[in-house]
């Protein structure tokens, strides 16, 4: 026996395991990562005594480059990007989607040019300059703004995530799962850091009449899209958003605006907006007469269906990932709920038979990503990593099982089901059903 | 537990859950618009009818229209799509425009504004009248020779117009 198996069983009677399948004490995570720690330093003393008599390496021979303007990842990380969805490829190339690729990413924040996109008639060529937000219907005053006269109006600034109700749809429709990574499977996920006005700022100064009870929201895009939102919504905490992680927002987001509405499906937070138009009613747009409505089990429809459910999801390990061997591991994933803080998210290792409370890395905010996290002892035996999210209304995201039974089977929005991960003693990570 | 103490708790409680949005004044710098200003795309057909133009169309008229401009995405008779078939039932599509949504204003507002895919706001009022009758003709929805304008298209009677749930109605942000 080698010292280094020797090692590895002190280590791993040393475990307090909180559930089966090897998921360890969340007291682990300091005291553990030290032990781990110390390990790894004593390997790179002995490298470093080894690199001190080799070559130097060629970058700390000459100088680098200078600075630059704008900065971009590391040639090594060109991998990392969206995932480009066509479904209808050559007959409406435009009509097209974009994942987060979540398995490459930690932390809460998306970068802006991984954020998702949805786009029902293509970006936009937008010309800034000529493009103005309008006020107007069952106003006082009806109102014109500019981007130069927004810019000097008092502004929030909130970190929110966004999620098109049509994320997780493979899961939601397809009969065996896809083998693909979380920008495919949850992509149409992400979460920024959103400045901009308040839209109560911008609709006092209109003056909204008392009739005045939904705001239809319109794009200056080529489909001109539109969306009935409820005033309580556009008073409560909607916003202009003119920034996205302190930036300008991207065309991808909407450039030069957008609404953002706080934990609301992603089509309602119309992007290149240019008209809030003060109503009695909602007007029943397309988007919410048919492509953002849900079938449901007994026949009926559900319309109107604007808060976005609790999720989470296990992004290390997750599929198109591998496992570099048994022993320690962060299990780490993100959850969210539109209906408020995220309040617990439990863990299973053995596909559901025990279940331990992960830890939720601070900042919980509202209607944000919230990331988890929790040491595990993978055996090399065959694992099933599942996460179950709740939130502070008491909602418990439900097993793919209880979620289908709610809907007709062709139904693909508004999946918050739990996702589960088979680990195999191979160490590929798979997309399984439970 | 004594008032106080709850009255305190629902303080923090609300202090902590509620949105972070602050009521501010704006500096006013909304210029006036006028109604000439505003584009028919920056408002919306109603349920009721409110807004649909002068203009009138029938299914016979729209079949030509449908043939040229639509047959490519949405298929030969409106059933074989590929994208989005409006005619159902149908094997491609679970929400066909002219059964599934509940007002038929939509049809006439959704043609006109973001159709067809690749050249949006290029077809005429009675253009857009003629493809409504002849998505709703093909659903069985009106007769072949109704005329479809801004009296008669609100009147029509959507089949799976009382099988909707009004979510927020119903249970406001609640998640369904």
């Amino acid at each position: 026996m080698t010292s280094a198996s020797n090692d590895l069983r002190t280590f791993d009677s040393a475990l307090e395991r909180v559930a089966g399948g090897g998921l360890l004490s969340r007291r682990r995570l300091l005291g553990g990562s030290l032990l781990i720690g110390g390990a790894a330093a004593t390997t790179l003393g002995i490298a470093r005594q080894a690199q001190a008599t080799a070559a130097s390496a060629p970058w700390t021979v000459v100088a680098g480059e200078p600075v630059r303007g704008y900065g971009m990842p590391a040639a090594q990380e060109a991998q990392v990007k969206r995932a480009p969805i066509q479904p209808y490829k050559d007959l409406a190339p435009q009509f097209s989607f974009s994942g987060t690729p979540h398995q490459h990413l930690r932390g809460t924040i998306t970068p802006n040019g991984l954020h998702f996109e949805v786009y029902h008639g293509g970006r936009p060529k937008l010309d800034p300059d000529q493009h103005s937000l309008m006020i107007h219907g069952l106003v006082e005053r009806p109102l014109k703004f500019d981007r130069v006269s927004l810019e000097r109006y008092p502004m929030v600034t909130q970190i929110h995530f966004l999620e098109c109700s049509g994320n997780s749809f493979f899961n939601a429709i397809m009969d065996k799962p896809m083998q693909v990574g979380c920008d495919m499977l949850h992509g149409l996920l992400s979460n920024a850091e959103w400045t901009g006005i308040p839209l109560s700022v911008l609709m006092d100064e209109a003056g909204v009449k008392p009739v005045g009870k939904w705001v239809i929201a319109i794009g200056n895009d080529a489909p001109s899209v539109a969306r009935s939102i409820p005033i309580e919504k556009i008073m409560g905490d909607g916003i202009l958003a003119l920034y996205q992680n302190g930036e300008h927002i991207r065309p991808e987001q909407g450039y030069p605006m957008r609404l953002l509405l706080p934990g609301y499906e992603g089509n309602m937070n119309i992007k290149w907006v240019t008209s809030l138009w003060v109503t009695d009613a909602p007007v029943h747009s397309k988007h919410e007469s048919g492509e953002y409505t849900e079938l449901l089990a007994d026949g009926r429809t559900a319309e109107f269906t604007f808060a976005m459910g609790v999720k989470s999801v296990i992004t290390h390990p997750s599929a198109t990932l591998t496992m570099s061997g048994p022993g320690y591991y962060e299990i780490s994933g993100v959850a969210w709920s539109g209906a408020g803080l995220v309040r617990k998210v439990e863990l299973s290792a053995d596909g559901g038979q025990s279940w331990a409370e992960a830890e939720l890395v601070a900042p919980v905010l509202p209607r944000a990503l919230t990331r988890f996290r929790m040491p595990w002892h993978w055996n090399g035996a065959p694992a099933q990593l599942l996460s179950r999210a709740a939130d502070e209304t008491g909602a418990v995201q439900p097993t793919r099982t209880a979620w289908k039974k709610k809907y007709d089977p062709s139904n693909f929005l508004h999946n918050n089901s739990i996702q589960a991960w088979q680990i195999t003693p191979q160490g590929s990570v798979e997309n399984v059903y439970t | 537990m004594s008032t106080p103490k709850l009255l305190a708790v629902s303080v923090v409680a609300a202090l902590l859950v509620a949105p972070t949005v602050v009521r501010a004044e704006g500096p006013g710098l909304g210029q006036p618009l006028s109604p000439d200003e505003i584009p028919r795309f920056a408002t919306y057909v109603m349920p009721d009818g409110r807004n649909l133009p002068s203009g009138h169309g029938s299914a016979t008229e729209g079949a030509e229209i449908y043939a040229g401009q639509c047959a490519s995405c949405h298929g030969a008779t409106g059933i074989e799509g590929p994208i989005m078939p409006p005619v159902g039932p149908n094997k491609v599509w679970a929400k066909p425009a002219g059964r599934h949504w509940p007002y038929a204003t939509t049809l006439f507002d959704y043609i006109r504004r973001a159709m067809p895919f690749n050249a949006p706001k290029s077809l005429s009022d009675d253009q857009v009248y003629a493809l409504a009758a002849f998505i709703l003709y093909r659903n069985g929805v009106i007769a072949e020779d109704a005329v479809m304008d801004a009296e008669s298209l609100p009147k029509v009677v959507m089949p799976n117009r009382d099988k909707f749930v009004d979510v927020w109605a119903t249970q406001g942000n609640k998640p369904w």
